[in-house]
């Protein structure tokens, strides 16, 4: 992260005096975006139930698929072919679900809104803060707060005995992981974003990956072809990690989503950090 | 070796938007402790420069060094020495009034403890030590404006820019802000403002320049503008509307410097201004009203332009 | 309530500072700027079909695609599940017969609801167009009309697009289904016309989302949309209940499958029906609370 901050801000150094030079060390010592944060965490202190409702999101489909669909389905097939409550199946793909969710919606609707109308950037770039200390504070507070939900939702999961492997450790880093994929690419799209309107195809992203990505039932279910263009979406990825970890089928191929994931999020933010200053310095 | 005092200097200053080129190669040069104005009606280009000299609008053309630096290349540094109150508030309405400062304090890098002790004596200053736990949105046009200057000063700026300072708000809540600003300049804070108000930068301004479509059309104290480009008095008459042409052309004939006819207004520039209404007298004219005053900046800038400042 | 007397050009109910010499005439009647209740909200109405004619083809992807989204992944993905466990409280038909009509309702809560948060408090707090309007003959109570017949409007097209898709993927049993549109017209407005009320009164969007998260999605979920209420736990099942949408679910499935009964039916539509008029009383309130300080 830190050496990508270091891109981001993209500054070559430069011969100045010692005074500046410490002041620019002291101001900007890559902690721009951690004070962009520290703002972030203070509003919330004054709307502290949106983020506690955010929790209760997942954990309300997690209950309806537990008490209700659930019973209707009985078991399905899961990773490596064995049967699986379908409850214990649905769960890890919720998570993902909700990470790759709040980190779009913080990257994009949270991230124009405050661009186009709270005029946050516009202050904050008045100061030191330069406009990839921006891009990575969002991604940054997408980040915390998708972890925080990712923790509850896993204790829940555990509490409903849905946690079948202690490979579920991992689960917490692969939500972050998930979250910076859809945060990367969602502050990439921001930045291409004219209007309200065109949110409409963020949506149109989202949704179907939310229906289609293996979240209700298994691969198996589509004929081949629509098994490969599945298999292709970044929430596939993302569930089937999470899914291999919570149930406790991990095999080196996992590996694969990880890479996936981890190169979608930095392209990302390579094309954010480039386009970024062109949104905000005009 | 640039002399020490001279804080911004612009020579061919340019910004292009497309097409459109809303700054057209300005020069001009702000000194320590000087209280530097831009007036200019909307539109003149302005906001632009103060844009430019924010660092958060890299110049298209010309050479700009703030503080010795170059702005497009040392931005932050530029900018961690800058006080910055922008035409519109960018106040953080999610937050408190005090948490505003300290958000903005952090955003430089200055230590809680810091903005703590700023912020104390910077509510108290902009008078709003009472509004400080409250949340900005229900706050007057006004104090939201003091709000944001209090904001701007929280890192001890060298040079405060102030970009239309009191348009928008009421008489008196004006009158609120001049008065802390004129406090800050008396404390040798360096000022560089906009407006498109003409008695505002008569109060605040030790020099300024007319701004009229990109360029600038003229440079002095307020006092050396109106001694170049105007007379000492001016007679405003006012006629009935059916007259006011009619009576133009007689006024003509009358002693002056130069004549103005405006659509509600004749305005003529004179040295005596009682002399010139009893000549318009003796011409058998008889107006509805009529005004002695002293020239203003705005008679420089229609004398400059040909335009009245408000017409934008 | 009739429209308070005013000369022509002048607000109504404002003190009219009319050159000498005219009276303002006795009778509304006599200016055409000032007319009966429904023909004012009409003006209103007219407001945001100008609006919407700039936004209605963004609305169209969701209007058309979540319809076909949701009952091909849940109808028919998750519906070949659920077909193979042979459950018995589905009653015998298969889960996407089941579903779509419990989904129409489900989108018709879901179109209110959108309509008459967002759109309503940026209209008195972000952009002001109803404070612009509230200076014109037209009263608070003749936008908040006016909105509501918008709201119906949107209402009617939705469900009669998704009805259509639903008719596309077999999961119609009746060809009652028809009178499940305005069905979906009414649930809608019962959420609709409460919220609007609500809405007004807000200075900041942060209720909305606890009404979505607290409110619309446990209603989605639970309300009988996706499985029968039979399934909850007794002691909840009250609280589904009262839920406008069970009532809007409950009616829809019942005109899908060809077995509603005259006496529930009206029973659904006589709730419905209530809380819709309470919404409205209400709105009609807030808005003037709001509008006329």
């Amino acid at each position: 992260m830190s050496e990508l901050s270091e891109h981001l801000r993209a500054l070559p150094l430069r011969i100045l005096p010692p005074q500046l030079l410490a002041a620019r060390g002291r101001l900007l010592g890559g902690r721009g975006s951690g004070y962009l944060i520290e703002r972030h965490a203070r509003a919330y202190r004054h709307a502290w139930l949106i983020l506690v409702s955010g929790f209760f999101e997942p954990l309300f489909y997690l209950l309806s698929i537990g008490i209700g669909i659930g019973v209707l389905v009985g078991k399905v097939t899961g990773p490596g072919g064995h049967l699986v409550g379908f409850t214990s199946f649905v769960a890890p793909a919720l998570l993902a679900t909700s990470s790759m969710n709040g980190a779009v919606f913080d990257s994009t609707l949270n991230v124009f809104f405050r661009l186009k109308y709270a005029k946050l950037y516009d202050a904050a770039l008045a100061t030191p803060m330069r406009s990839g200390d921006v891009a990575l504070g969002e991604i940054g507070w997408a980040l915390i707060r998708g972890g925080l939900y990712a923790v509850a939702f896993m204790v829940v999961m555990l509490a409903m005995g849905l946690v079948h492997s202690a490979w579920a450790v991992f689960a917490i880093p692969t939500a972050l992981l998930i979250g910076f994929a859809f945060a990367g690419a969602g502050m990439a799209a921001t930045t291409f974003i004219r209007s309200w309107l065109d949110f409409e195809f963020v949506t149109l992203a989202t949704l179907p990956m939310f229906l289609f990505s293996t979240t209700f039932y298994p691969l198996s279910v589509y004929p081949r072809p629509i098994q490969y263009v599945v298999d292709c979406t970044p929430l596939y990825q993302g569930i089937a990690l999470l899914r291999g970890l919570t149930l406790g089928y991990v095999g080196p191929g996992l590996l694969w989503h990880v890479l996936y994931l981890a190169i979608m999020g930095m392209a990302g933010l390579a094309i954010a950090g480039r386009r970024i200053s062109r949104l905000l310095l005009r | 070796m640039p002399d020490a005092d001279i804080l911004i200097a612009a020579r061919g200053l340019t910004k292009r938007f497309g097409d459109f080129t809303a700054v057209d190669g300005i020069d001009f040069e702000l000194r320590r402790g000087e209280a530097f104005g831009f007036l200019g009606p909307n539109g003149a280009g302005k906001s632009s420069t103060m844009r430019m000299i924010g660092c958060v609008s890299p110049p298209s053309g010309g050479e700009l060094s703030i503080l010795g630096l170059n702005p497009v290349l040392d931005g932050p540094a530029i900018r961690a020495r800058l006080g910055v109150c922008p035409q519109d508030d960018t106040l953080d309405v999610e937050l408190t009034v005090r948490e505003n400062l300290l958000i903005y304090g952090r955003y430089f890098g200055l230590p809680r403890r810091v903005i703590a002790e700023r912020t104390a004596r910077l509510l108290d200053f902009v008078q709003l030590t009472e509004r400080a736990d409250d949340q900005v949105d229900p706050l007057s046009g006004g104090m939201k404006r003091r709000l944001t200057i209090a904001r701007s000063l929280i890192n001890e700026p060298e040079i405060l820019i102030l970009d239309e300072p009191t348009t928008g708000l009421d008489p008196q809540a004006r009158h609120v802000v001049w008065d802390r600003l004129f406090r800050l300049k008396q404390q040798g804070v360096t000022l560089i403002l906009t407006t498109h108000y003409m008695d505002e930068a008569e109060q605040l301004c030790d020099r300024l320049v007319v701004m009229d479509r990109g360029k600038i059309a003229a440079e002095g104290s307020p006092r050396q503008l109106i001694e170049a480009y105007s007379t000492p008095e001016v007679l405003e008459l006012r006629f009935h509307v059916s007259d006011h042409e009619q009576a133009a052309e007689k006024v003509a004939n009358a002693p002056s410097e130069r004549m103005e006819v405006l659509a509600d207004r004749i305005l003529l520039y004179v040295i005596d201004g009682d002399a010139a209404l009893a000549a318009v007298r003796a011409l058998g004219l008889e107006p509805l009203t009529s005004l002695v005053r002293r020239s203003t900046l705005e008679d420089v800038f229609l004398r400059l332009t040909g335009r009245r400042l408000e017409d934008g | 309530m009739t429209a308070p007397a005013a000369p022509a050009g002048v607000p109504a109910g404002r003190p009219a500072d009319a050159p000498a010499g005219s009276k303002a005439p006795a009778s509304s009647e006599a200016s055409p700027a000032v007319a009966g209740r429904w023909a004012m909200a009409m003006r209103a109405f007219q407001f945001w079909l100008v609006n919407y004619r700039r936004t209605w083809r963004g609305t169209m992807y969701t209007s058309v695609l979540s319809p076909v989204l949701y009952l091909g992944a849940m109808g028919l993905g998750l519906g070949s599940l659920v077909d193979k466990h042979h459950s018995a409280s589905l009653g015998g038909v298969s889960y996407l017969a089941f579903l779509a009509p419990g989904l129409l309702a489900a989108a018709g809560m879901q179109t209110a609801m959108n309509e008459s948060t967002y759109p309503v408090l940026a209209s008195v707090k972000w952009l002001k167009t109803y404070q612009a309007a509230a200076a014109t003959p037209l009263r608070p109570a003749d936008l908040f009309r006016g909105h509501v017949l918008f709201t119906t409007m949107r209402l009617f097209m939705n469900s009669l697009i998704f009805l259509v898709i639903m008719a596309a993927f077999g999961a119609v049993r009746s060809a009652w289904v028809v009178a499940a549109v305005p069905v979906v017209v009414l649930t809608g407005l019962a959420f609709a016309a409460p919220i609007d009320a609500y809405a007004v009164t807000r200075e900041k969007d942060q209720g909305f989302a606890v009404l979505f998260r607290f409110g619309m999605i446990p209603m989605f979920l639970f309300s009988g949309t996706f499985f029968p209420i039979t399934q909850l736990p007794a002691w909840i099942r009250p609280l589904a209940y009262i839920t406008p949408l069970w009532h809007g679910v409950a009616l829809c499935r019942e005109l899908s499958l060809g077995t509603a009964g005259l006496w529930s039916s009206l029973g659904h539509l006589g709730y419905l029906a209530a809380i819709t008029l309470i919404g409205l009383a209400a709105g009609v309130r807030t808005y003037q609370r709001r509008l006329y300080v």
